[in-house]
């Protein structure tokens, strides 16, 4: 594996019980790559995220980011490293108004976050990046707004502000369009794109063919095995993937 | 912003009417209804204490009434047995109760929910059980009594003032902690303690520090009521003491601090009334429980708030 990598996952297996939902995957992620992870439903994919974030650490195989073993290393601590995510299934602080949710994103791998007698308001810099953050996301005007009264559309968009105002060096995206009427995937796959190519991103997608003009590299699992791995234009004319997964699809 | 700007003068406003109402009350009650008064600034900040953790972490404590207790224990035994100075006795019993909230929260950062009002209620019963057998320091269950005030404070007067004036600083306190950046970490957690992970946020340290800041502020109520009460037992240390703060947490307005007040009064004013006709103070208690809970789920404050911005 190379210096260049950013991330390699090495013969991860998750098990549940006798399941096992991640079966020996290996991938390597280049430094400022943008790679998709593809596959049907129940595929693995969250799991493998769950495993890269510490949130279900694997049962076997080395998670290593940035050439440090991070196999076992808490959550948090791989967030302070620089490693931010989303969620498939929006997972916000919906009691809170989406300044405030920015204010908790801004702060995660920061300092500040004991201050307890501080004022709740961010610093200079700090109020620049989730401004610039909640731009990107086209969430400028909504700061005001408790999270609960979002559109589902605007909850997603949060997702993505959230987890890049982070600065992160790594970017797990988890089907950030699911859901999302045509119109609405298109905002985001235009977000996608807008993101500095600095950034390596590894993203999980259901629907192909708005990934596959994202990314430069594409993963495909299925029963929590790799099927293929290649280029966009690779995967598309794969025998295995066609009838595993689009055929399916179709 | 201008939410911001109106809760602002909301607190304000909490602060105010505090300083007024209980400010004037000795120019026009009696010397009872003035230690009744005293009684229930004592337990609004007990209530505030357990508010902090329930209306801002979303976690439910049932052990805070045994911090409050072990506080008023130290301060009785240093005057009374040690025969030290009341003012080292109130610093040594709200140091005492904050290293046992410090243990407590070793505990209770662990879990959430159902199981952190269980832990919590578990170790609030092994404090009152030291307290009940440990018949050599606690005296069990004749308990310890007082030697009085400091002359400084030794008029209810004086004492209701200083009452007062700790109680409004302890509360400004509070005020400041849940708006502080750590604050604002205690209702992410009770939002969604997995995505505070994500963002890099180490949740159980943060549970520890909210836990044992709330046992110190739990701490300095209990340490006032030594100075009030002037006896210790077992039951400042029980069950019921921490479903008292909680009750009064909740009837107030959970995650409203002023709403403390209003619970503490209405229940303290209740249970005095209610004493004098009938012993089954428990069961009233229980019937004004379930009467909010169906009524007003969001407390006193928390709904008449409520009705204030559904009005605009
Ligand atoms: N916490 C869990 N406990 C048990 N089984 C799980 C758990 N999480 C996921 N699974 C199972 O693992 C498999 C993969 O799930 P998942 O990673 O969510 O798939 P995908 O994201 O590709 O749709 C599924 O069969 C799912 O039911
Ligand atoms: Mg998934």
């Amino acid at each position: 594996m190379s210096d260049a990598s950013a991330l390699v996952l090495e013969n991860i297996v998750v098990a549940f019980g006798a399941l096992k939902a991640v079966d020996n995957v290996s991938i390597a992620v280049r430094s400022g790559e943008r790679h998709a992870i593809i596959g049907p439903n129940g595929a693995g994919k969250t799991t493998l995220f769950n495993a890269i974030t510490g949130v279900t650490p694997p049962t076997a195989g080395r998670v290593v980011f940035q050439g440090q073993d991070i196999t076992r290393r808490s959550v948090q601590g791989r967030a302070r490293m620089g490693i931010s995510r989303t969620f498939q299934i929006t997972n916000l602080f919906p009691s809170l108004t989406v300044d405030e949710n920015m204010q908790l994103a801004v702060r995660g791998n920061g300092d500040g976050k004991f201050s307890m007698f501080g004022a709740a308001e961010l610093n200079a810099g700090q109020a620049e990046r989730a401004s610039a953050a909640l731009s990107i996301s086209r969430l400028d005007t909504r700061g005001a707004v408790i999270v609960s009264e979002l559109s589902y559309g605007e909850q997603r968009q949060l997702e993505m502000a959230m987890a890049l105002v982070a600065q992160p060096k790594l970017l797990l995206l988890d089907e950030p369009a699911a859901g999302l009427s045509p119109a609405e995937r298109i905002i985001v796959a235009e977000i996608i794109r807008s993101l500095s190519h600095d950034l390596t991103m590894v993203l999980i997608e259901h629907d192909m063919e708005l990934v596959l003009n994202l990314v430069e590299r594409v993963t495909c699992l299925n029963n929590g095995q790799m099927l293929a791995e290649g280029t966009p234009n690779e995967i598309r004319s794969n025998q295995l993937v066609q009838d595993v997964y689009l055929g399916k699809a179709r | 912003m201008s939410s911001t700007v109106s809760a602002i003068q909301r607190s304000a406003l909490g602060f105010v009417l505090v300083l007024v109402i209980f400010g004037t009350l000795p120019l026009v009650v009696s010397s009872y209804q003035m230690s009744i008064a005293n009684e229930i600034l004592i337990f609004a900040l007990l209530a505030m204490s357990i508010d902090v953790l329930a209306g801002y972490a979303g976690r439910t404590s049932l052990g805070h009434g045994a911090l409050f207790g072990i506080s008023t224990y130290v301060v009785i035994y240093w005057t009374s047995v040690y025969g030290g100075s009341a003012w080292v006795g109130c610093l040594l019993g709200v140091v005492v109760a904050t290293l046992v909230a410090a243990i407590f929260a070793a505990f209770a950062v662990r879990v959430s929910g159902v199981y952190f009002l269980l832990l919590t209620l578990a170790l609030g019963m092994i404090v009152w059980g030291v307290c009940l057998r440990w018949t050599s320091i606690t005296g069990g269950e004749n308990g310890i009594r007082g030697v009085g005030r400091p002359d400084l404070i030794a008029s209810p007067t004086a004492f209701y003032y200083a009452t007062l004036a700790v109680v409004l600083l302890m509360t400004f306190l509070i005020w400041r902690f849940v708006r502080s950046p750590f604050g604002l970490t205690l209702r992410g957690i009770r939002d969604s303690e997995s995505r505070m992970r994500s963002l890099g946020y180490g949740t159980s340290a943060h549970m520890f520090v909210a836990f044992t800041v709330t046992g110190f502020f739990a701490g300095v109520a209990g340490a006032l009521y030594a100075l009030f009460n002037n006896f210790v037992s077992p039951s400042t240390v029980q069950l019921s003491q921490s479903v008292e703060g909680l009750l009064m947490a909740i009837i107030g307005g959970i995650g409203t601090l002023f709403g403390s007040f209003i619970g503490a009064a209405a229940i303290i004013m209740l249970e005095n009334f209610v004493s004098a006709y009938t012993a089954r103070w428990q069961m009233v208690l229980g019937v004004m429980f379930i009467v909010t809970m169906i009524f007003a789920p969001q407390g006193i404050l928390g709904t008449l708030r409520m009705l204030l911005i559904r009005k605009r």
